[in-house]
């Protein structure tokens, strides 16, 4: 089992996750995070004065998924969330070791 | 701001100025009576003036009040784009002021001959009071100004909700001088200036009290049409037509705003006899608040009835509906009157958003078409209707038939009125320099794109640099327009019907 922590422009959440329930997924974790990547943020205007934002807005989707639907839910993912703009977002992928349901107490696969 | 230093403005700024100071020079002489020692004296007459002054200036403050009410609908919003909601509110009540005190007033009374300075006009045009210059410097007819400029900027006001969260800021600016100078002035001076509909020779005239077809009916088909050139919300109505809810973000503002709203609107419709002197003012306050308890309390148990539950926003707006409705109606009706208009008017309101939001598929964010737009008609016939003969006029309550035919064309002109002009403007701007906000302004939210800075701005730790900083804005805007050129697609691609969301949603190709 993986995990899939994609963080996204929240312009694009909703066209992705139409995308994503076309396709099908077991479930998802949707956060409202702050961060930046490599250009560090950009410049707002506050009474008329620029000043520079470190941390912007962005969606992190999580979703736990069996191994062989990585492929297509990542791909759906970066093809739906690219603008081609800098601050398109990255996906993660991580390792998961259980999962658990609670009402059932099913693990893994079944429990996904 | 680099425009209010810039060298340039600042020369346009002093010659506005200079030229107001010599043309003001020029007329101090002749003037009314700007201290008011010929207006007043120890007499009881003079007490009475007094009295009626006094009413008309503190109605005027409570009509103020309720652009904080306008205001605090904002909450109907989602929470990107309640600054500039809140902009528009305050251009209307600043500029839109200055309009009117240019020229909106002049064309609206001039002709009027009801206080100093108020001559020349014709029945179809006012031509008199510009600037309160002359013989309208004088107590009384800037009483009047002041209690008239409220009820302006509260009218261009009721558009700002209908076309809220995706209007440029240009076309809005310059549709709001439009309405304050001569839209609303000009149906106004027809009905409340001496004009033609006010002397109709059937029964007496166009009657309206408070402005049901000057302020809303008038307002409220303007806001129809304003949201109908600018186009749905983005996700407003899916690729089918049919409409989705877009939660607003704060419904404690709303209600706050119906109260402070409901608190004005004694002054908007007690005030209107100008007199503290007229005793009607406790029927006319009454009233009032009873059509609003009405019109709130039919959509508790409509709502309760047709949803399960009790919706807030609806009675909220219910309440706003029995105002409106009552405004032309206060002086004339009794008190049991005011209950059925409320009750019919929640109803209107409730009708009106389904026609507009499903049929007509016009997005209305703040239901101003179906509370002010629809519930103005109604009320300007409720004064055909319901008049009871003890304030001069008699309606259909008394087998009189005449004054409800009056009502009609005064309502029927109000709507084409609205209608023609409401489409002239906006289509008008739409073709020109547009209205409609870029996909991207309106995704990322108008407060960032139009006021640099969001309503309610992140908390100071999250900031790693306040300050002014060297930024690359060259490539800061090639990104941007980049970014822009993308989302803007995206409502362009495939329609795809999903099976497992049960709606039309925009696919990209495989
Ligand atoms: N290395 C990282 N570790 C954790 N989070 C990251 C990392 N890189 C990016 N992010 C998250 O992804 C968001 C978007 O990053 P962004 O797309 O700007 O990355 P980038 O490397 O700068 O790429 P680009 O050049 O396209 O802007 C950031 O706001 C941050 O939340
Ligand atoms: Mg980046």
């Amino acid at each position: 089992m993986k995990k899939i922590e994609a963080i996204i422009r929240p312009e694009k959440f909703n066209i992705v996750r139409d995308a994503l329930t076309e396709l099908g997924y077991p479930g998802m974790t949707v956060t409202e995070v702050k961060g930046h990547g490599s250009q560090k943020g950009i410049s707002e205007v506050w009474r008329g004065r620029r000043y520079r934002v470190d941390l912007l807005s962005k969606i992190k989707l999580e979703i736990v998924v069996k191994e062989e639907d990585v492929d297509k839910i990542v791909d759906t993912i970066s093809t739906e969330a690219q603008t081609g703009s800098i601050g398109d977002g990255k996906i993660f992928v991580l390792n998961v070791e259980n999962v658990y349901r609670i009402r059932t107490k099913e693990k893994d696969n079944t429990a996904i | 701001m680099k425009y209010v230093y810039n060298k340039f403005m600042i020369g346009i700024w002093l010659l506005l100025i200079i030229g107001l100071f010599v043309f003001g020079m020029g007329v101090v002489e002749a003037a009314g009576d700007p201290n008011g020692s010929n207006t007043y004296s120890d007499s009881i007459e003079g007490l009475k003036i007094s009295i009626n002054v006094v009413w008309t200036l503190i109605a005027a403050f409570l009509v103020f009040s309720m652009q904080s009410g306008f205001a605090f609908l904002g909450g109907f919003l989602r929470q990107k784009n309640m600054l500039n909601y809140l902009a528009h509110c305050f251009i209307d009540s600043t500029l839109g002021a200055c309009v009117f005190y240019f020229f909106g007033f002049a064309v609206m009374f001039g002709g009027a001959k009801t206080y100093s300075g108020l001559d020349v006009g014709w029945s179809g045009l006012g031509w008199d009071g510009f600037m309160l210059l002359g013989d309208a410097y004088d107590v009384k007819t800037v009483m009047f100004w002041l209690f008239q400029m409220v009820f302006a900027t509260k009218t261009v006001t009721i558009i700002a909700g209908a076309v809220a969260e995706r209007m440029k800021f240009v076309p809005y600016v310059i549709y709001s001088c439009l309405m304050c100078g001569i839209i609303y002035p000009l149906y106004g001076h027809w009905v409340w200036g001496g004009g033609w509909l006010s002397t109709l020779p059937i029964g007496n005239g166009v009657v309206d009290f408070a402005g049901c077809a000057v302020v809303h009916t008038v307002g409220g088909i303007m806001a129809l049409m304003g949201a109908w050139a600018v186009g749905p919300r983005k996700g407003k109505y899916n690729p089918d037509g049919s409409p989705n809810a877009i939660p607003g973000h704060n419904m404690t503002y709303v209600v706050v705003g119906c109260f402070i709203l409901a608190f004005g609107w004694f002054g908007f419709n007690a005030g209107s006899t100008v007199a503290g002197t007229d005793l009607r003012i406790s029927i006319i306050a009454t009233n009032t608040f009873l059509a609003a308890a009405a019109g709130a309390a039919i959509m508790l148990f409509f709502t309760w009835k047709r949803q399960g539950f009790v919706d807030v926003s609806f009675v909220c707006n219910g309440a706003l509906a029995g105002l409106v409705a009552i405004t032309a109606p206060c002086a004339y009706v009794p008190p049991w009157s005011a209950i059925v208009i409320g009750v019919l008017a929640g109803l209107i309101m409730r009708g009106t958003v389904s026609l507009v939001e499903v049929k007509l598929k016009i997005d209305d964010p703040l239901g101003a078409v179906a509370v002010h737009g629809a519930n103005g008609m109604w009320g300007m016939l409720a004064v055909g209707l319901f008049a009871d003969g003890t304030y001069g006029i008699n309606g259909l309550i008394l087998g009189n038939g005449e004054q409800l035919l009056a009502q009609f064309i005064g309502t029927i002109v109000a709507f084409a009125y609205a209608l023609a002009f409401g489409g002239a403007v906006f289509f008008g701007l739409k073709g020109t320099i547009g209205l409609r906000s870029s996909a991207l302004e309106e995704e990322e939210g108008l407060d960032i794109a139009y006021h640099g800075t969001s309503c309610y701005p992140v908390e100071e730790g999250l900031f790693g640099a306040v300050g002014e900083q060297v930024i690359d804005v060259q490539a800061e805007k090639e990104q941007l327009s980049l970014l822009e050129e993308a989302i803007s697609k995206d409502r362009t691609r495939e329609k795809i019907y999903s099976e497992k969301l049960g709606r039309w949603v925009y696919g990209k190709a495989k």
